[in-house]
């Protein structure tokens, strides 16, 4: 029964500066769906690239074998022709062309250069009976649901005559009855042969599908746990997630908090597209002067949907719900309303939502507030280049000069840009989502430190972090997200990250 | 030596600000000798100034515009409807050119207006908004014309085509004194304004162009000055299309550079969902850019046709296109958030020296054409390339290929940073793992 269809052994896989993998072993047998349990950043992905040749053999070190043959994949295309696919979270679909077009695309049938229709929507017709799908394969992409697209994905796969189907957070975007869905897909398929890999942090989910788990935290492969020995229980997994020691990554502070300064109440927010999917049910919380709170959940859980809809609902539609400001409600329907109630939103994502990368960094840092430098509409450059320079020197920005490019610095030195241009419009409520996200230990601390002293002057701090020693670190709160609904509030004294996983892996009818 | 040395790699790092400069030069002093002179005779360059002045115009506007990361293909069209809208005003009604003027202007404003409603409310790619703006534009400067010229204008409105400031010492001197007085004043301005900037950024600790290269550069641009100063003194003096010229020049430099509006304008083009969730009205920036560019559309027909003392049907036809293309010569990057008024001013000079010079060689307008098409995709090339070889961090380069990124309106997971990789950034940072986890 138990016959192995991969074998990985001792990958290390190395970024410049920082070990994503380290000596990871993975056992797959044939038959089984294995899942990949681990916290955002654990690893996981980067694993299955590894797998998948997305990474060429070569950039890692340790051996795959997989049918007992050693794999020297340079590219995505070697490891397909030997069966193994991978569905990315993100679906690869051209939403204008077919369901058939997009099963066999890059894969036509064809004779000599010319596709051959009748055949390839027969071939898909056939394809997504197997998967469950009834639709017409000449529908374009863009007419069915997410659910849907990703069984378009497996028939793809399917296609490609595959052995190991491997599964990036499948279910991330789906609802509840789509999800339901899938899992039964994945079984049905083993029940055919074909092994699964599945990545997930949810549970019920794992629970559900999963023959053998593996858990891998901080890059490093933790233990396999297997159905057939009882190993596969809710606690188990938890604490394999986080079984970490809190060190004294973080700046000592005694809070003084004081009366409450934000609060939002029964805030829903539907996703932009998908209409059928709430992403933020009814939260509630809040935050009092010289606090700094918490927003833990996993990937998917509706912590950034939530900041960025209250912050000017630059998130989702059908925003709903209230926001109170020292008890008194507040329009925050716009960004610039929202700065002008003292909000301020520091994005998890500084690339593409927090710098101009292409200017330097006064400019940055004036960026939110230029009404505050100028009188009548001209910047007065001279006071300018005085604010920027005085945030380079408190927040030990390391840059020959304020007139720097920002796309030049490092993540830790841009994410003290965004912090200074968001301290510069001096609000009374800063959001800061994943503040320490892609920055080396060193300016970590530098970070929990401004966090500290944002405090300490009486503002109102949110921490929206995947990283649940860091909120335990520097958190007197810790509100935790599951699927969208708020699941729990936990002080500070009362918290541990089994505790708080616990809260995030609740699921909420 | 050291500061030799030291120049020199400023240069190297400024190659390209510094390069368009040379190429200028370059076409000059070429021009100037397959013509045997003629480029540079004081009769040459008072065209020179003239016959581009309209171009110029619409540049300044048109480079704004391609900061903000949008294109106007409708300028051609509008300047002509606004020169048949002229000459309705001015000849059939016999409005005053006081009255005329600014209400042409307003027209402009209006048109701009509409196209800026389209892309900045609706939502409507700027090129395809003055896509139809070209063809609603010109179908209506038919209409207005009635497909006939008219013709002729009166001398007060001419003046603003060909016109030159008076003469001063009433005909008795070689020189046009007033120029000289405006020509010097202007220099010494020019030279005070940049010792002061270089105090101002010694003061506060800013990076400063090594001081062999600021003499240098400095000293340039002031016998540049006085040198044309002269070539226009000795002629008939100064256009007064070259005031208009410098003002707008000036404020809008000005305007681009230290004015709200104008770092908005470069933030919406560097980054549009940052200068969003900055708390920029982007939409109300985008408007405003294209109403300021229709009035400076209108401004060129305005200009083009007192030159002409006609308005007529094909008016301004191409004009959108030498625009452009002195944008994207002067440096602006075709995605955005890059470019200079001034660096759109040394382009569209480039491309005028090439029409002047070729002209008065005798090559025709298809040699003309084929030349200027080469001279705008060795410029970007050269470009491309030279940011390419830099790195590229940071740079036009990572503006022009820009990692075109879904807002979060329109993505599944927030959270989920685009593979980092592709956006030319900082490395390490880039491939950190929780980043190149879970995507």
């Amino acid at each position: 029964m138990n016959v192995p269809i991969l074998q990985m052994r001792g990958i290390t896989k190395t970024f410049p500066g920082v070990k994503a993998l380290q000596d990871v072993t993975l056992d797959v047998n044939r038959g089984e769906v294995h899942a990949i349990c681990g916290e955002n950043g654990a690893g996981k992905s980067t694993l299955m690239k590894v797998l998948s040749g997305v990474y060429p053999h070569g950039t890692f070190d340790g051996d795959i074998l997989f049918e007992n043959e050693p794999c020297d994949f340079s590219t995505i295309n070697d490891s397909e022709k030997r069966g193994i696919v991978i569905i990315h979270q993100e679906l690869a679909l051209s939403p204008y062309l077919s369901i058939a077009e997009n099963i066999f695309l890059g894969n036509e049938i064809a004779s000599r250069g010319w596709v051959n229709w009748r055949q390839t929507n027969l071939e898909a017709a056939k394809l997504l009976a197997r998967v469950g799908l009834s639709e017409n394969p000449v529908t374009p992409i863009q007419h069915i649901s997410v659910g849907k697209q990703q069984l378009v994905e497996i028939a793809k796969a399917l296609s490609k005559e595959v052995k190991l189907l491997i599964l990036d957070e499948p279910t991330a975007a789906l609802n509840d009855e789509d999800s339901d869905h899938l899992l039964d897909l994945i079984l049905h398929l083993k029940g055919q042969g074909v092994t699964s890999i599945i990545i997930s942090h949810k549970l019920n989910e794992i629970r559900k599908v999963a023959d053998a788990v593996t858990i891998i935290r901080d890059g490093k492969s933790i233990e396999t746990l297997r159905l057939d020995q009882g190993q596969i229980t809710q606690e188990r997994i938890i604490r394999g997630m986080v079984g970490r020691d809190l060190e004294s990554l973080y700046p000592e502070r005694t809070p003084r908090i004081g009366e409450e300064v934000l609060r939002i109440e029964d805030w829903s927010v539907q996703h932009p597209q998908d209409h059928s999917r709430t992403v933020v049910h009814n939260a509630s919380l809040n935050v009092r002067k010289g606090e700094v709170v918490g927003l833990a959940g996993l990937m998917g859980a509706g912590r950034t949907e939530l900041a960025m809809s209250v912050f000017g609902r630059s998130y989702g539609r059908a925003v709903s719900g209230k926001v109170f400001k020292y008890g008194e409600e507040i329009d925050t329907s716009s960004v610039p309303e929202a700065i002008r109630h003292g909000i301020a939103y520091a994005t998890e994502d500084r690339k593409h939502y927090g710098l101009n990368l292409i200017e330097d960094i006064k400019r940055n840092i004036s960026m939110a507030a230029l009404g505050k430098l100028s009188r009548g509409g001209w910047v007065d450059k001279n006071q300018e280049t005085t604010v920027a320079n005085r945030y380079r020197k408190s927040m030990n920005i390391k840059a020959p000069s304020v007139a720097a490019i920002t796309g030049k610095l490092s993540g830790g030195n841009q994410q003290k840009v965004v912090l200074s241009k968001w301290m510069f419009s001096d609000p009374d409520v800063l959001i800061l989502d994943e503040p320490t996200r892609g920055i080396d230990v060193g300016a970590k601390f530098e970070i929990y430190t401004i966090i500290a002293e944002l405090a300490a002057e009486g503002k109102a701090v949110i921490v929206i972090s995947s990283e649940l020693p860091e909120l335990l670190g520097i958190c007197d709160r810790i509100y935790t997200l599951s699927a969208g609904h708020v699941t729990g509030e936990v002080p500070i004294a009362e918290a541990s990250q089994e505790t708080l996983m616990h809260y995030m892996t609740q699921e909420k009818e | 030596m050291s500061a030799l040395r030291e120049s020199l790699g400023f240069l190297a790092s400024r190659l390209r600000q510094v390069g368009i400069f040379v190429a200028l030069i370059l076409i000059v002093l070429l021009f100037q000798v397959l013509t045997d002179g003629i480029l540079l005779q004081p009769q040459n360059v008072t065209n020179l100034v003239v016959q581009n002045s309209y171009i110029l115009i619409l540049a300044i506007g048109m480079v704004m515009v391609i900061i903000a990361g949008h294109i106007d293909l409708s300028v051609g069209s509008i300047a002509g409807f606004i020169g048949a809208v002229s000459g309705v005003m001015i000849v059939h009604w016999g409005w005053a050119w006081w009255i005329a003027i600014p209400a042409c202007l307003l027209v402009g404003a209006l048109v701009g207006a509409w196209q800026g409603y389209w892309i900045a409310y609706v939502g409507i790619p700027a090129f395809i908004v003055t896509l139809a703006g070209m063809l609603i534009f010109r179908g209506l400067t038919l209409i207005t014309l009635k497909n006939q010229q008219i013709t002729p204008f009166p001398d007060e409105l001419r003046a603003l085509g060909g016109g030159f400031l008076p003469d001063i010492s009433g005909g008795t001197s070689v020189l046009e004194w007033l120029t000289v007085i405006l020509g010097v004043g202007g220099t010494a301005a020019i030279l005070f304004q940049s010792i002061k900037e270089r105090r101002v950024r010694r003061k506060f600790n800013l990076e400063n162009e090594p001081m062999a290269w600021f003499a240098i550069k400095t000293a340039f641009i002031a016998l540049l000055m006085l040198g044309i100063t002269f070539l226009l003194a000795s002629y008939r003096g100064t256009p007064i299309v070259l005031i208009v010229l410098a003002v707008l020049v000036i404020v809008y430099s000005a305007l681009m550079s230290n004015s709200i509006f104008g770092r908005h304008t470069y933030a919406i083009g560097g980054n549009l969902h940052a200068a969003e969730l900055s708390g920029i009205k982007t939409k109300a920036v985008t408007f405003r850019l294209f109403v300021n560019m229709g009035v400076l559309a209108a401004l060129a027909g305005l200009v083009f046709t007192a030159r002409l003392n006609s308005a007529q049907p094909a008016g301004g036809t191409g004009f959108e296109l030498d625009s452009i293309a002195a944008a994207f010569i002067g440096g602006a990057a075709v995605q955005g958030g890059i470019g200079t008024v001034a660096g759109a001013m040394v382009g569209g000079l480039i491309m005028g020296v090439l029409n002047n010079g070729m002209s008065i060689l005798g090559l025709g307008t298809d040699y003309q054409q084929l030349i200027k098409g080469l001279v705008l995709l060795l410029a970007v090339g050269f470009d491309i390339f030279n940011k390419n070889r830099s790195g590229g961090s940071g740079s036009t380069l990572g503006k022009r290929f820009k990692w075109k990124t879904t807002p979060p309106s329109a993505v599944g997971e927030p959270q989920e940073p685009k593979p980092a990789a592709k956006t030319p950034v900082s490395v390490a940072s880039a491939s950190h793992p929780a980043q190149a986890e879970n995507h």
